[in-house]
């Protein structure tokens, strides 16, 4: 009996301490130290409308704009997830025909890994710079800007993603599309 | 180039595995001083008398290891039942922001099981089904208090073998939850918020995207619940994909700064152990053969990692990056699979890359680590895992030499193995047993995601994760079921319970002998020889219970991919 009322008092004292005071705590310093990312990293337009999270990978379909890889979860910021499909099911090299399809790659021009793959989240904001560049002539064309200029654009917001200079740089599809539209 | 890039990838690993190594040293110090403090007065001392008011007239005096461990059972019994009545509540409690509704009751049982047992693993999405209140409330409360039991039970372990009594887990759960874990959550908390994790109590938020379709935005109070999660090798996500979702894990930095919190506590409890047994030298040891078994593991998942993604041979895609199917382009080469060895060589669970679309050789390694569960393995029991290996060591070691075999000068008999085997062979059965239920009957049959030996797999994954206490998964397996549900509930809690209840019972038998004097023919335990043998050991019943079930599953699907 001793020994049920010390693990209830002990539960009590623990939810009071880690759950109300620690968060508490952690929220406090989140208003004050960073209030942007810790509600979300929104992005917003001039109209103050929210049009999406600087790192959430969004829906991109027309031509004008850079598209980010495959997601299995429709780009869902709701219910995100990956395919957890076995690297050696038919469905993946299915799914990889139909984007070689859409971003027009060919055996001359083989298309970036990360544009045949979905990541984990479903959500990855990043493609790499190989994949944008794969994609510059299509949104130039759609556009009617010089390639070099939306390359220049690429450039520009190309960051490698650790200290270690030889990763390859990423590109955040989102800023880089925001980026076009207010050029 | 990304994944290929062996430079950037190892880079990664070391700086890792060095820091956190270095980290260890000064934080095993600590968890010394407060989970066995040594001085009557003080301000460790004054925390103790505060613990000792706060848990009442059961707080006082030191105990063998029965009364030990009935404490520990009726505090987790308490934890399992507020948990789940906080889950079963959910609709009619407050922080609920976006109207989560209730959930089913083989969830509600699965879910307590899991958090209680610090397993975590999911039948759920965090962000559908569960509310802010129940994240934090019952989810990140038991991922403190189910990982401060693992180090007060490993803390018990340590002083029996000192020849004491094993303590009064009341204070020792405070002590852990209180001195250790609130501590380095809050800084590796605070860390994650200046990385851009989100940290709000707001539901979630409408976008319109630039293509005027509309996306719901799930955030959380994401970065407090990921801090304990990590530190306390817990392993649940706040969100379905755990720490591969921006939200989670928004950048290289703070993968970086996770990683580490994964690992650091389970190096740690190896000085812990060695400080109060007294004999730290025997923890260098045990140190350096857990960090052979990990150094291997690593270099096999980075090797199989780096080969394309099988199902593209003949596609015009671009073949140098390695597998990239379910990861996360911003953690950068390397990062997923030491993720992956990390999080199951200790019980974390948690995982940056999708496990079932690694490659399968890759997704063979996190199996070995969790078949044998004691590369420092989780808060506290990955090094009460060890102890079970040890006296099979000492064992094996003292049929060869024909001597009865000693462990820290205490004899180890016929009983002391009997127990030592009986964990072994739980956690064995545990696996295999439940696979091959599920494997033949309806129960499993129908739930993988994916055809052939990689579905076989999925449900091999789904057991050894639920009996190592880890909590990763391969995903795609349909598992929110009422079998699945009810099975690797029960699984999880006696692979959590037995594996601590009968090691301490050996550490109470051991604590009771007389110590014998150290001669010539005695078996020295902090010799590189000793090590030998305890790799040895664990290489050999790992691979003679389960290579068989790893041919019929990835070893099987590698061979498909050999042509």
């Amino acid at each position: 009996m001793n020994d049920l009322f010390a693990s209830l008092r002990v539960c009590l004292a623990t939810m009071l301490v880690c759950v109300v005071g620690y968060t508490a705590v952690v929220l406090g310093f989140a208003a004050v130290c960073a209030p942007d990312t810790a509600s979300g990293s929104l992005l917003r337009a001039k109209d103050g409308t929210v049009v999406g999270s600087r790192l959430l990978a969004q829906a991109f379909t027309r031509p004008e704009y850079f598209w980010p890889r495959p997601s299995a979860c429709d780009w869902n910021g709701a219910a995100a997830g990956g395919s957890n499909l076995s690297p050696c099911n038919p469905a993946l090299a299915e799914r990889a025909q139909q984007a070689i399809a859409r971003f027009g790659a060919s055996a001359a021009n083989p298309l970036p890994a990360d544009l045949a793959t979905a990541s984990g989240s479903g959500l990855d904001p990043h493609i790499s710079a190989a994949a944008a560049r794969f994609q510059v002539a299509r949104v130039a064309a759609a556009r009617n800007l010089p390639a070099a200029e939306v390359q220049a654009v690429v450039d520009r917001l190309a960051v490698a993603p650790g200290p270690f200079p030889t990763g390859e740089r990423l590109v955040n599809v989102l800023e880089l599309n925001l980026a076009l539209e207010r050029r | 180039m990304l994944a290929n890039s062996p430079f950037a990838g190892s880079s990664l690993a070391v700086l890792v595995l060095v820091g956190c190594a270095l980290l260890s040293w000064p934080l095993g110090r600590w968890l010394r001083a407060a989970m066995d403090p040594q001085t009557a007065s003080g301000p460790l001392a004054r925390c103790d008398a505060w613990f000792r008011r706060l848990g009442g007239g059961a707080t006082a005096g030191e105990h063998g290891w029965r009364r030990y461990c009935v404490q520990l059972l009726v505090f987790n019994v308490v934890m399992f039942t507020v948990g789940v009545l906080l889950l079963a509540l959910q609709p009619g409690l407050p922080l609920n922001p976006d109207g989560k509704g209730a959930l089913e009751w083989s969830l509600v049982f699965h879910t307590g099981a899991s958090f209680t047992t610090n397993t975590n693993l999911q039948h759920y999405s965090g962000e559908v089904a569960m509310s802010h209140g129940s994240q934090l409330w019952a989810l990140m409360w038991q991922q403190f208090v189910s990982a401060a039991t693992g180090l007060a039970a490993l803390t018990a372990l340590a002083r029996g073998l000192a020849g004491r009594p094993l303590g009064n887990f009341f204070v020792d759960v405070q002590r852990a939850t209180f001195l250790v874990l609130l501590p380095l959550s809050l800084l590796v908390a605070c860390l994650l918020v200046l990385g851009g994790m989100p940290m709000t109590l707001d539901g979630a938020v409408q976008a319109t995207t630039l293509e005027g379709a509309v996306q719901t935005i799930a955030r959380g109070p994401v970065a407090a619940f990921v801090a304990i999660k990590q530190l306390g090798t817990n392993g649940g996500g706040f969100f379905g994909p755990n720490s591969t979702h921006p939200f989670e894990n928004p950048s290289f930095a703070t993968n970086v700064v996770t990683t580490m919190a994964l690992i650091v506590l389970p190096m740690a409890c190896v000085w812990l152990f060695g400080r109060i047994v007294g004999n730290r030298r025997h923890a260098v040891v045990l140190f350096a053969a857990m960090s052979v078994l990990l150094l291997a593991k690593l270099g096999v998942a980075m090797a199989c990692e780096s080969a394309p993604t099988p199902a593209f041979a003949g596609l015009p895609v671009a073949g140098d990056v390695g597998n990239l199917e379910g990861k996360e382009l911003r953690f950068g080469p390397g990062a997923a699979p030491l993720w992956a060895v990390l999080t199951t060589c200790t019980s974390n669970g948690s995982v940056n890359c999708m496990h079932d679309s690694l490659n399968p050789l890759t997704g063979l390694v996190p199996m070995v680590g969790m078949w044998l569960n004691e590369t420092f393995g989780g808060v506290g029991v990955g090094m009460i895992n060890l102890f079970v290996y040890l006296v099979l060591a000492v064992f094996v070691a003292g049929m060869m030499v024909g001597r009865t075999p000693e462990y820290l000068s205490r004899r180890v008999e016929v009983h002391e193995v009997k127990l030592a085997v009986l964990a072994m062979f739980a956690h064995a059965l545990c696996i295999l047993g439940g696979t091959a239920l599920f494997a033949a009957t309806s129960w499993g049959i129908g739930t993988p995601n994916d055809p052939g030996a990689h579905g076989f797999s999925e449900i091999l994954y789904e057991f050894t994760s639920a009996a190592a206490n880890n909590g990763s998964g391969f995903e795609g397996l349909g598992d929110n079921t009422v079998p699945w549900n009810v099975a690797t509930g029960l699984v999880m809690l006696l692979a959590r319970f037995v594996p601590i209840v009968l090691p301490l019972a050996i550490a109470g038998a051991l604590a009771g002998k007389r110590t014998t004097a150290a001669s010539a023919g005695t078996l020295a335990v902090d010799t590189p020889t000793f090590g030998v043998m305890v790799l040895a050991t664990i290489v050999f019943l790992g691979a003679l219970t389960f290579l068989p079930a790893a041919a019929l599953g990835p070893i099987a699907e590698h061979l498909q991919t050999v042509r």
